[in-house]
């Protein structure tokens, strides 16, 4: 990864997790063609990689349901990447009868969350993704580790940087090529943020971090430029800031796609997304949920008359 | 790359100024009042507390000399107002102000606009007010607007920024407030304006107002503290919406502002919860929600 005479990366990969984590997150549920059409429009944005759904069970997440349609159904274009959840291996083989080439698998650093979010604990969980992660290196199929609750946990509080560090670690080594550490709950500060990098960063090889931070309490793009002042250069958003947070009735979760590209333009780094029309397909979702964006570059350029 | 931080921030609270004046909703004197008492309870050491311009141009602060005399002064806390010109000042101190405010701008087109003369014009009226605060002792601070982005000239160049906050300075300002006004700056453009000013005005004598509507304030604040600056403006549950940008948000939240502080450990002496429920209170009387992320998720917790 090149650095600027800045020390910051010349270039950064954002990964849209809008489909996916945005929409799984929002009260309203959108039909699938509704959810092809925003996918679609998001690959003509210059996004290099789309999170398009995920392949779990339709009673757990019934925003989901339509999963294998929604795979199906989008337009796969040249140099774009259509990563899908996968928490087992039944997921992760229906995934790849609908046509995924790239999984993902859920992690957290606190274990009481995994107990709450997937009923076992953190070691369980790497068995059941261990599975996923081996019939993905047989297949070629590359696979992304996200770690929750890196910076903060919502039932256990502070989590220990040394903690994030071991599960991501642990990933890593099973054979992700990327963990994305996510400030579930939005709670981190670039205190925390620097500290738990700093632990990462001993085990896990700087190119293989991204972060995923949200907006909760205001903190992501102050966040996320700590993050890239310490080389990281691959940042997870959500197009107009779509899914809101589930442990804060009516907060703000994901970052704004557009927002952090409106930074990283002022930086000087390249990103290859066209910010107009990322605010378009996010005017397009937001109208389709009948809900306002949480992007504030979206807000201001609608009422400039920029867009 | 992160250098190290100050370890101590002062917050220039400008909420009931700033804020207030850029709300829909006019609030009564009494609520005034009771809000800028609330917020000398919280820790703040600066809280801008009115303007002294005439009611014809901007009505929400008419009540200027009774909000002035009307509320609790803290020993330790200072509640600068704004005055444009002489008459104001003198207003001011008859109603008992120690310590006073003026505005200049790096923009042309928006002095113009704003207030109708150049920016040569508009420091020959503030030099009446140096004069005359010099002779009171009364302290005053500079503010610059447009530092990052003139809504009518677009991209400010940071030599003018520093040229003007230069003159403000050597006229007597004690502190220079370098305002995005429109919130377009970002890391980048913070850095490069920041870099100039800083040979000009030394950094003790930096301040930054950062506005939040393309959401960059806090990554704005956090590159400014890299530099050196160790005093940041904010608003109170981000009062105040921007006047060039109909809905969108303007000054950037106390509340949010602290957060990322406490969370650096930086000291700012500020009660978080005790400005939280200031924030709930101001925003109860105006009939808003809160335009601060913080207090708008610890509510649900």
């Amino acid at each position: 990864q090149e650095l600027q005479a800045s020390g910051l990366p010349e270039y950064i990969k954002i990964v849209e997790v809008g489909p996916r984590d945005g929409l799984q997150n929002e009260k309203v549920i959108v039909p699938t063609d509704i959810k092809i059409e925003l996918i679609n429009q998001l690959s003509k944005t210059g996004l290099p990689a789309i999170e398009v759904t995920s392949f779990v069970s339709s009673k757990w997440v019934p925003q989901m349901a339509d999963h294998k349609e929604v795979m199906r159904g989008i337009e796969r274009h040249p140099g774009v990447q259509y990563p899908v959840l996968t928490p087992n291996l039944q997921g992760f083989h229906s995934a790849i009868a609908a046509g995924a080439t790239e999984v993902s698998v859920f992690g957290a650093a606190s274990e009481s969350f995994s107990k709450m979010n997937i009923n076992c604990s953190i070691e369980e969980s790497i068995e059941r993704f261990e599975e996923v992660i081996k019939s993905a290196r047989n297949m070629n199929i590359p696979v992304r580790g996200y770690v929750s609750c890196a910076l903060g946990c919502p039932y256990e509080g502070n989590i220990a940087p040394d903690k994030v560090a071991e599960v991501s670690k642990r990933l890593y080594s099973m054979g992700c090529y990327e963990i994305s550490l996510g400030d579930t709950i939005g709670v981190g500060t670039p205190g925390s943020m620097k500290k738990m990098l700093e632990a990462v960063m001993k085990e896990i090889p700087l190119s293989a971090l991204a972060v995923h931070c949200h907006d909760t309490y205001g903190q992501a793009l102050a966040n996320i430029l700590t993050a890239i002042q310490m080389g990281v250069a691959v940042v997870d958003s959500s197009v107009a800031g779509l899914g809101g947070c589930p442990y804060a009735k009516g907060a703000t979760g994901n970052v704004a796609t557009e927002d952090v590209i409106y930074m990283l333009n002022g930086l000087g780094i390249n990103t290859g997304v066209n910010l107009c029309a990322v605010m378009e397909a996010g005017n397009f979702i937001c109208t389709a949920l009948n809900k306002k964006t949480n992007s504030k570059v979206a807000q201001a350029s609608f009422s400039t008359g920029t867009i | 790359a992160s250098g190290a931080y100050p370890k101590r921030v002062k917050v220039v609270e400008v909420g009931p100024r700033d804020g207030l004046q850029n709300e829909k909703n006019v609030v009564p004197t009494p609520v005034k009042i009771n809000l800028i008492n609330m917020l000398s309870e919280t820790g703040l050491q600066v809280i801008e507390a009115t303007s002294f311009v005439s009611p014809k141009w901007v009505p929400q602060m008419a009540d200027h000399t009774e909000v002035m005399q009307g509320i609790n002064k803290f020993p330790g806390i200072s509640y600068p107002v704004l005055t444009p010109n002489l008459k104001g000042f003198q207003a001011a101190v008859a109603a008992g102000a120690k310590e006073v405010s003026i505005f200049g701008a790096a923009s042309e087109m928006f002095t113009k606009k704003n207030i109708n003369c150049s920016i040569e014009e508009s420091l020959e009226r503030f030099d009446e007010v140096m004069k005359a605060a010099r002779e009171a002792s009364i302290p005053v601070r500079g503010y610059v607007s447009c530092v990052l982005g003139c809504p009518y000239e677009g991209k400010i160049s940071a030599a003018k920024v520093a040229e003007v906050s230069k003159k403000m300075y050597s006229m007597g300002c004690y502190e220079i407030s370098l305002g995005d006004t429109i919130g377009v700056g970002t890391p980048g453009s913070m850095k490069e304006m920041l870099a100039v000013v800083m040979k000009e005005v030394p950094v003790g004598a930096l301040a930054v107002h950062c506005h939040d509507t393309y959401g960059q304030a806090l990554a704005n604040i956090l590159v400014a503290l890299q530099m050196g600056v160790s005093v940041v403006d904010a608003s109170v549950a981000g009062l105040g919406g921007c006047p060039y940008a109909q809905g969108a948000s303007g000054n950037v939240a106390t509340e949010d502002l602290v957060y990322m502080l406490n969370g650096l450990g930086i000291h700012t002496g500020v009660d978080l919860q005790k400005l939280m429920d200031t924030g709930t209170f101001i925003c109860n009387a105006l009939n808003r929600k809160t335009n601060s992320k913080v207090s708008q998720a610890s509510c649900r917790l």
